[in-house]
């Protein structure tokens, strides 16, 4: 296979600017009368021009792999480059000077293998969303050289043949599929596990997968990068809850233990994807589990933000004691009506299920018998005096 | 390279809030102008304290799309912006006149253009006039109609009755309307009175609002007496105390504020070339 001349053009060219150019396994050294050229199978030297030209047909691959980042992509040191590399497993050593290639969990991958992943499409999770990069089909054009195209659809949709999803591929589309779930209900936390599916996303430049991935998952990148490389800035609970004006004041306020009970409410991996690093304080650490998410939250979103509010309002009440009769039977169905709720299930309970306590026949009985005239709840306060 | 923030309050409970936004953050990405478009929200996604790091440019020009100076402007976005040394003093406002402030960032290398809010720039009198036009079909619009431009009134902060007082007063100016009025929603002189203040059988109504929503689909609405109730809709101009209502819904989604976001960025030195609508329009004429 031939090398494209303007990637040849642009290799020389740069050989001449920089010298050596050593990326992915490929390294082309320039003493100014010959070139030297290797990669981990094979390496010739004192070669000309015409010779390299020559040379290069037998690592097309690094050639095109080297083009591509260093053409399409570009944008050393950013995020966008982390990802999409990221996205092919490419190594991250050739990114940064660090020493530290083991920091990915899983194996990178050198280019003759990644080309013939690439040629497949390399799957890629990130949240709800499932981003396959593959290589545009060989044509000899110079512009399409190891150019990746990349697909984005929902994990569920995975196995689902694209003629039956709905195919999009402007990234600011990514908006209005993000908005509801599939009840039609609105989504204020954009990385709750209720996206929709039945979508698909095809053909995007690496660009365009961030910035569609930026609608999706707003800022999970950037934030993702940061923790690859090691300068997350996190702020904790504390932190946040004292920085707060206005109606939000009032958050600091909320009892250390009610912080526990809200990253359970709002922040597990049921509730959102993003896996919780922020703790209480530093050095006091939250004991409910941060979750597994693939992106990092760095600090409580604005919605864990309004809920304290509600929250630290109710916790300012003192605690008391209440006597109501009720069966160990009708007991048990108040903490099944809680859990219903909690666990987002009434919608699914059935018509006629009154084996269920939170089953509407069961909870209008509940109701009929033990609320009073005024719809209260029967019960009493206890007063020890 | 050189990046546009469009800073806007955004809702946890309503999905319409952001439209405006997403509208005229999109009208400026068409225009080519910046290298990043990025919309931020107080109550969305991505929120005023993650925005800017996930901009590569190392220029950035944040506009809140708030309507007036105060506690969102002063306060809120440049504190979760992480703005380094800022003080509402660098603005050396009278309550409009803020135009912008250079400041850095603490979490990112870049530098920030932090703007005046739309709605107290100059443009937006173009845009509630635009807005007359529009709700009237009348390109012309003025002579034998009164104007009244909507506010909240002083309920947080006195700036946003003056935001109101402010454009108005430039309406009056130019002598294209035969009167031209500020109202509250909380405050004397009451929007609920609206047809006590006109002596015209025509009055176009402006509210003075980023979004529509509770207010300017609710409240203003039933207070005039367009409508017994807001869900019933109301006619456009509908028929009040013998005048004529030209009731506009919120000024926030003229297409036109893309201009103002433009703007405002331009002001504080952003290369937008050609990209002003207004620009092309009178282009378009010549
Ligand atoms: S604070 Fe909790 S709910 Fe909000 S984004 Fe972070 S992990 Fe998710």
């Amino acid at each position: 296979m031939t090398i494209p001349a303007a990637v040849f053009d642009s290799l020389i060219a740069t050989l001449e600017a920089e010298s050596p150019i050593a990326f992915d396994g490929l390294r082309i050294d320039c003493d100014g009368e010959t070139y030297r050229l290797e990669t981990p199978e094979r390496e010739r030297t004192g070669l000309d021009e015409d010779d390299l030209e020559a040379a290069l047909e037998s690592v097309v691959d690094y050639v095109t792999n080297w083009h591509y980042w260093q053409e399409a992509v570009g944008g050393t040191g950013t995020a966008r480059r982390a990802f999409l590399r990221w996205c092919e497993r490419a190594p991250r050593a050739a990114e940064m000077d660090t020493d530290e290639t083991s920091a990915t969990s899983d194996d990178p991958l050198e280019v003759p293998a990644r080309y013939d992943a690439l040629r497949e499409g390399v799957d890629r999770e990130w949240g709800q969303l499932c981003l396959t990069t593959r290589l545009v089909d060989d044509t000899d054009a110079a512009d399409s050289a190891g150019e990746r195209v990349y697909d984005l659809w929902h994990v569920d949709d995975a196995d689902t043949d694209l003629a039956d999803l709905e195919v999009y591929d402007d990234p600011r589309d990514a908006r209005e599929l993000s908005t509801n779930d599939d009840d039609g209900r609105y989504r204020p936390l954009k990385t709750a596990p209720t996206l929709v599916s039945g979508w698909a996303f095809t053909g995007l430049s690496g660009s365009e997968l961030v910035e569609t991935i930026g609608f999706f998952y707003p800022a999970t990148i950037a934030n993702w990068h940061r923790e690859l490389q090691g300068t997350l800035d996190v702020d904790h609970w504390l932190e946040t809850a004292e920085r707060q004006t206005g109606i939000y004041d009032v958050i600091d306020e909320l009892p250390r233990e009610a912080v526990e009970w809200l990253t359970e409410a709002c922040c597990v991996d049921s509730q959102c994807l993003r896996r919780r690093e922020w703790q209480y304080e530093d050095g006091d650490e939250i004991a409910v589990d941060g979750g597994d998410g693939q992106f990092p939250c760095r600090e409580p979103c604005s919605l864990v933000v309004a809920a304290a509010r509600k929250w630290t309002v109710l916790e300012s009440e003192d605690e008391r004691t209440y006597e109501l009769e009720l069966t160990p039977s009708e007991l048990h169905q108040l903490e099944e009506l809680i859990d219903a709720v909690a666990d987002g299930r009434t919608d699914e309970i059935r018509e006629a299920d009154v084996y269920d306590g939170a089953n509407r026949y069961r909870a209008r009985y509940l109701r009929a018998k033990r609320f009073d005239d005024d719809g209260t709840l029967e019960a009493r306060e206890r007063h020890d005096d | 390279m050189q990046a546009l923030v469009v800073a806007a309050h955004g809702s946890h409970l309503n999905p319409n809030a952001s439209d405006p936004t997403y509208a005229h953050a999109d009208t400026v990405r068409e225009t080519g102008a910046f290298d990043e478009v990025r919309e931020a929200f107080w109550k969305e996604e991505p929120h005023f304290r993650d925005v800017i790091r996930t901009l590569e440019s190392e220029s950035v020009f944040v506009v809140p799309l708030f309507i007036s100076e105060g506690y969102f402007t002063e306060q809120v976005i440049p504190r979760e912006l992480r703005l380094e040394e800022w003080d509402p003093e660098q603005w050396d406002s009278d309550g409009t006149t803020a135009s912008q402030v250079t400041l850095e960032a603490e979490d990112v290398d870049k530098t920030i253009h932090y703007c005046g809010p739309v709605g107290t720039h100059d443009a937006m009198t173009d845009v509630i006039v635009q807005r007359a036009e529009n709700v009237t079909d009348d390109p012309d619009v003025g002579e034998g109609v009164g104007l009244a431009v909507v506010g909240h009134g002083t309920e947080r902060n006195e700036n946003s009755a003056k935001a109101v007082e402010y454009h108005a007063d430039r309406i009056r100016e130019q002598g294209r309307f035969d009167a031209v009025e500020a109202l509250f929603m909380d405050e004397e002189p009451e929007v609920d009175d609206v047809t006590d203040y006109f002596e015209t059988d025509d009055i176009v109504v402006v509210p003075l609002f980023i979004a529509d929503g509770y207010h300017t689909q609710e409240d203003i609405p039933e207070d005039m007496g367009l409508t017994e109730d807001y869900r019933l809709g109301w006619d456009v101009p509908a028929a009040v105390d013998g005048h004529r209502v030209w009731y506009a819904g919120a000024v926030g989604t003229e297409d036109l504020m893309a201009d103002v976001v433009l703007e405002r960025a331009a002001d504080a030195g952003a290369d937008i070339g050609g990209a002003l609508e207004s620009d092309t329009g009178r282009r378009a004429d010549t």
